[in-house]
């Protein structure tokens, strides 16, 4: 929490320090109105003077409306200070995510970065919100009434503290306990989220299955283990209240008795009766207030961690590159490159790559399920970093390059590919915001998209839903291929990305980037033969290395893998 | 950019009685637990009123008559302490006793409450999941239940406390003086007049919140998803601005929305110290005069008014609460009119009679129900004239002219009619929305279309059980969804009854062993969110282990090898081919050489099929399906 706190600058910063300071002066207009009450009894009353009555009352009037006016600006302070600070929070979170690399982003996972943005997020600026108010308020509450209820009748007060330390030590207690209680009944909702979750997703297979009665006896497991952790920690909770009010009541009790006497002998004025009965109030009142913060900070102290370990996540790629050298050309060269997503040299998805590509070379990739073809284009734009060996583009490492510059020059197409809400240009416009038309359409046609795009009503104003949904797979294809050609790229990468194109089209794009980028490197990531054999070059993966490099002719003749590839695409075809 | 805008704004319930009846009667079976929280609400909240009523004889009756007294007797003051004393306990005892049976309350009917929505989940037709997204339906479960929870374990016992003490209190403030009673309701009025105020604006900023909200996090998910995209195009600087402009709007709304609920508490407050001065002053000043001469109905005594000045502080904080609980009741019953909404979609209907029975046939032909598994099957067909007709199961698949749409007037299937002969392999080719899925969603029912249209062995399909034609059935989807479990208890998930040695038997037929065997536990490997540590191409092997392990008569694959590479695939023919043996198949591929050794494939274009035939029929026919074939024609 204290880390986060950090984020807070200027008003936001000037609002959390001057809503205590409000708050200080609101708990002594209170705490200041029973001693007052107090005197109208004792003076005003005892000596039947009506004017007395009337100028301590009209102050105790004004009191509680400067409390009202203290209160009201600490309320509004407060919510300026929160809201700008769960402002901060997000903004700073979301700054550090946009700054992950491909491999911080596979360690979190969206969804997870997505919760922790959102409902992280809320429950820690409720947090943040309970503590400027309350946190600050019951301390000074309690402070502030106890020198009162001590210099109004210090020997009364020595009730407080017996009662003071029972009651903190009990409420003490009962948090401790329940803890790890509320801790296990979250587990446990989160297993019953999981599993409706997943019936969500899987309805299909649970249907085609006929697994109903199985999935409800699960849930049945699950929710019923919700109900009664539940059961059990709440059963601790609901102890707060009546304790509470154990204690307020002997407390009351203490002073109307000793009071009593007191006031009879002589020590005390009747009026003092009301007053002490007050501060009993406010006293055990803000002991209460502090247990209930404190759970609230324990709760949240979860999300807190959630929202810290990810702003401790270093991006794994750190942009630190000196000077901002140009990329001279499309050339790209894999000196004993090997790569582990974990890090480590024992477990590589890619091993022992040694490979030149010259500038403007056609080149493509294929292997099987698994043989992390698209795990070593990923290395070219530096979206991963070698475990070992160096990339270079242009003549140069990877690493020296700024990443921007580096990425502008190597367009790559994405597998799993993502259009955004918002207009066709719109999109387009992520690869060079200032393109123009003649430029987007140019693109267009050269993906094979512009005819299809004008085929829309709306042409290239068409909206799209979130992810692309009203376009079909190809054609989503297509817009993406598009895409990365406005950034008028020194290297393309398609990572199968004509999967749902037809062959003809296929070809066609092919055809296209043969005339219209020939000093365009082009790397080609494909299932289809057909897509790749006029390459230059064919790279044949296999389980991580690169089994053969050669022309399709080359390769039928000498390479087994590819041949079978082939074939088992060519069988029946007349 | 504009991120997409979602609905999330606070809605009114739409029938707060009736929503609020059938809450009450998921609480019917706790009948007894209510009374006795009722009960203990009333003692608890009364104990208090009562016990601040008592300030007043002990004050005028038990201390100032002794004021002055030689040797003093205090027993009378010692009687009615105890006596507090015990009214004090009870009411704690009390407090305590509501909220421990309000725990249990709470706690075991949203167990029900879940449970039903869940069950009934299960039962509800495919169409229901269709049209609303997992978030929505998972809302009803969290933020939906959760609000029902507050209401229940919260704002309910707090409303009838604050009801019995606002009485209570105020029955007290008449006996003890009716002239400051009169100031009470003058306050409470300028009070209830501010909520008004405060209240009504914070509800407008409360809205525009909520759709701030909306639109901020629907900007992360989008982000947060496309991250990669973001990487690629080095448009991180652009997202960063972007959202700082929406976040900005964010603050502003909820600052605004928050001021106003933040500053009603000390206001409400502040504004009972107010009353409590004003009462002081009046209340002293009748005390005073009081006693000087008889005021008759305005006199007032010193304890009568130190009672009072009290009941002025608990006056006010019942109603503050109130006004509180008031908008977590009306959230709660909008949660609870969605939850009711759940659970009153209609289920799928099941009205089929038709059942699947293990039976045994006679080398007559007869065939008999039989109580153990045989490994063959019937369709138990009773008729309405009582007697009962035995069926063998044989996988003949008959469509006659079947018209459907998912909607009345968007019609996506066109006068369907094809007959698979049992042990036939048939495919469907054709682009995506052409309706090559749908064909398979009805022979499963997962949607239905008019009787007598869809034959199974010559049986209506909707004649038949669900349950039983499902089971008869087995499909492998294009996503395939995994479970949280092991990877033995995933290809389990086919036939509950299968034994570890058919389970391995089923992945090594669809050559899944290998990659099994190479995960961390073997079989055992524990897959969680979805099998997401597995690759595609896996995961649909897994998806084919698990149909192998059914093994039903008839056999659905719906693009069930689009992630795996062809070399694997070629791999995979044999055990696919061994997997469809004696059964009938229907298989929708969109790469053709999956589909080449079909008996018959189909193509379809906008829901009608426009060529059928054999693969080298169709060749030879030159249409539509040999441009496909030679790439001539685009699949989208």
């Amino acid at each position: 929490m204290r880390e986060l706190l950090k984020l807070l600058r200027g008003k936001y910063l000037w609002m959390t320090i001057l809503t205590p300071i409000l708050i200080i002066g609101e708990v002594i207009m209170e705490v200041s109105i029973p001693r007052l009450m107090a005197d109208i009894v004792n003076v005003g009353i005892g000596n039947k003077d009506i004017g007395y009555v009337a100028t301590r009352g009209g102050l105790m009037v004004v009191m509680a409306l400067l409390s009202l006016c203290f209160g009201a600006f600490a309320g509004w302070t407060a919510s300026i200070a929160g809201m700008g600070f769960g402002k901060e929070v997000r903004k700073k979170m979301f700054y550090r995510i946009q700054d992950f690399s491909f491999s911080n982003v596979d360690r979190f996972s969206p969804s997870s970065l997505i919760t922790r943005m959102t409902t992280d997020i809320t429950n820690t600026q409720n947090a943040f919100m309970m503590v400027i108010r309350m946190m600050v308020r019951a301390p000074i509450m309690f402070v502030s009434a106890s020198i009162m209820a001590i210099t109004l009748n210090g020997e009364l007060s020595l009730i407080f503290l017996i009662a003071v330390p029972i009651l903190g030590v009990v409420l003490a207690l009962i948090i401790k306990e329940a803890y790890p209680r509320f801790q296990s009944m979250l587990k446990r909702f989160d297993f019953l989220n999981a599993k409706i979750q997943e019936n969500l997703i899987g309805i299909r297979v649970v249907k085609a299955f006929v697994r109903g009665d199985y999935e409800n006896e699960g849930f049945e497991k699950a929710a019923a283990a919700v109900r009664d952790t539940q059961k059990r920690a709440e059963r601790l909770v609901v102890l707060n209240m009546p304790i509470m009010q154990l204690m307020v009541y002997s407390c009351i009790l203490a002073v109307l008795w000793l009071g009593g006497k007191m006031i009879v002998v002589g020590d005390m004025g009747t009026g003092d009766l009301v007053s002490f009965i007050s501060y009993v109030n406010q006293i055990l009142m803000s002991l209460m207030m502090v247990a209930m913060s404190f759970t609230m900070l324990v709760i949240s102290k979860a999300s807190v961690s959630r929202i810290v370990e990810v702003l401790h996540e270093t991006p794994d790629i750190p942009d630190d590159a000196e000077g901002d050298p140009q990329v001279a050309d499309g050339s790209i060269e894999f000196d004993k490159v090997c790569f582990s997503y974990k890090g480590d040299l024992s477990s590589c998805a890619l091993r022992d790559i040694n490979l030149k590509i010259a500038s403007g070379e056609t080149v493509g990739i294929i292997g099987g399920t698994g043989s992390s073809k698209s795990t070593l284009v990923h290395l070219i734009p530096r979206l991963y970093d070698v475990t070992s060996g160096s990339v270079k583009v242009g003549g140069r490492d990877v690493r020296e390059y700024k990443q921007e510059t580096l990425r502008n020059e190597v367009a790559m197409v994405l597998q799993k590919n993502v259009l955004f809400t918002g207009t066709i240009r719109d999109n387009l416009k992520w690869g060079n915001k200032d393109a123009t038309d003649e430029e987007i359409i140019e693109a267009c046609k050269a993906a094979q998209a512009h005819d299809f795009i004008m085929s829309f009503p709306r042409g290239y104003d068409t909206e799209m839903g979130q992810g692309g949904v009203n376009v079909s797979g190809g054609q989503k294809q297509r817009l993406c291929i598009a895409r990365a050609l406005l950034k008028k790229p020194k290297i393309v990468i398609l990572d199968d990305s004509t999967s749902a194109v037809d062959t003809a089209t296929d070809s066609k794009i092919r055809e296209a980037f043969r005339r219209e980028l020939a000093d365009t490197t082009t790397i080609i990531i494909a299932q289809r033969i057909s897509s790749i054999s006029d390459a230059d070059k064919i790279i044949v993966l296999d389980n991580g290395r690169i089994n053969a490099v050669g022309t399709h002719e080359e390769l039928m003749k000498n390479n087994e893998i590819y041949r079978e590839v082939y074939e088992s695409q060519q069988k029946g075809v007349a | 950019m504009p991120p997409a805008h979602k609905n999330m704004g606070m809605k009114k319930p739409k029938n707060a009685k009736g929503t609020l009846f059938r809450i009450l009667s998921y609480l019917s079976p706790y009948k007894w637990q209510l009374i006795i929280v009722v009960i203990a609400v009333i003692i608890s909240s009364g104990a208090g009123v009562a016990g601040t009523y008592f300030l007043k004889p002990i004050v005028d009756d038990y201390i100032v008559p002794l004021i002055g007294a030689q040797n003093p007797n205090f027993s009378g003051l010692l009687h009615i302490v105890l006596l507090l004393a015990i009214i004090y306990v009870a009411g704690a005892a009390c407090t305590y006793i509501y909220n421990r049976v309000m725990v249990n309350v709470a706690a075991g009917s949203l167990y029900r409450m879940r449970m039903d929505m869940f069950t009934h989940m299960q039962k509800l037709p495919i169409r229901y999941f269709d049209t609303r997204t997992h978030g929505e339906i998972m809302s009803r479960y969290t933020n939906d239940i959760d609000t029902l929870r507050n209401m229940m374990s919260q704002s309910v016992p707090q409303l009838i406390s604050s009801a019995i003490t606002v009485i209570g209190v105020f029955v007290m403030m008449l006996i003890l003086s009716v002239p400051l009673t009169i100031l009470v309701v003058l306050m409470m009025l300028t009070i209830f007049w501010v909520i008004k105020k405060v209240g009504g604006k914070s509800s407008m900023y409360y809205r525009s919140q909520q759709s701030a909200i909306g639109v901020v996090n629907g900007y992360i998910e989008e982000m947060i998803e496309g991250q990669r995209v973001v990487k690629v195009f080095c448009h991180e600087e652009e997202s960063k601005k972007n959202f700082d402009v929406i976040n900005e709007d964010l603050c502003t709304a909820s600052t605004r929305a928050n001021t106003f609920a933040s500053i009603l508490m000390p206001i409400m407050n502040n504004l009972s110290y107010v009353h409590y001065a004003l009462t002081a002053v009046i209340g002293a000043s009748l005390a005073i005069l009081s006693g000087q001469r008889d005021l008759g109905f305005f006199s007032l005594g010193l304890g009568a008014l130190i009672s009072f000045l009290q009941y002025t502080r608990s006056f006010a904080q019942p109603i503050t609460q109130v006004s509180q609980q008031f908008n977590v009741i009306l959230n709660a019953l909008a949660g609870a009119e969605r939850i009711f909404a759940l659970l009153d979609e209609k289920p799928e209907v099941d009205d089929g009679y038709v059942t699947l029975v293990d039976a045994v046939i006679d080398e007559d032909g007869t065939v008999h129900e039989a109580d153990h598994h045989t490994g063959q099957w019937a369709w138990k067909h009773p008729h309405s004239d009582g007697t009962l007709t035995y069926t063998p199961v044989r996988g003949a698949v008959e469509f006659e002219n079947v018209e459907f749409g998912y909607e009345p007037d968007k019609v996506v299937l066109h006068g369907i009619s094809l007959y698979a002969k049992p042990g036939q392999k048939i495919a469907f080719v054709g682009s995506t929305g052409a309706g090559k899925t749908t064909i398979t969603n009805l022979i499963n029912r997962f949607y239905d279309v008019p009787d007598g249209k869809i034959r199974y062995d010559g049986i209506n399909i909707n004649k038949i059980k669900k349950a039983d034609l499902r089971r008869s059935l087995s499909m492998v989807l294009q996503d395939t969804h995994l479970f949280t479990g092991t990877v033995m208890d995933n290809i389990r998930y086919g036939n509950l009854q299968a034994t570890d040695e058919e389970v391995i038997a089923a992945a090594k037929l669809a050559n899944a062993d290998w990659f099994i065997r190479h995960l961390p536990q073997g079989y055992d490997t524990v897959l969680t969110g979805d099998g997401s540590n597995l690759s595609q191409g896996q995961r649909q092997l897994l998806a084919i282990a698990r149909a192998a392990v059914a093994d039903p008569p008839v056999l659905i694959l719906d693009e069930a090898t689009s992630s795996i590479d062809t070399r694997t695939e070629a791999l995979i023919e044999k055990g696919m081919d061994r997997l469809m043996e004696g059964r009938t198949v229907f298989v929708i591929a969109h790469r053709l050489s999956t589909v080449r050794n079909s008996h018959a494939i189909m193509v379809l274009e906008h829901g009608v099929i426009i060529e059928r035939g054999s693969h080298d029929q169709l060749i030879a026919q030159r249409g539509k399906y040999y441009q496909l074939y030679t790439g001539m024609f685009e699949l989208s």
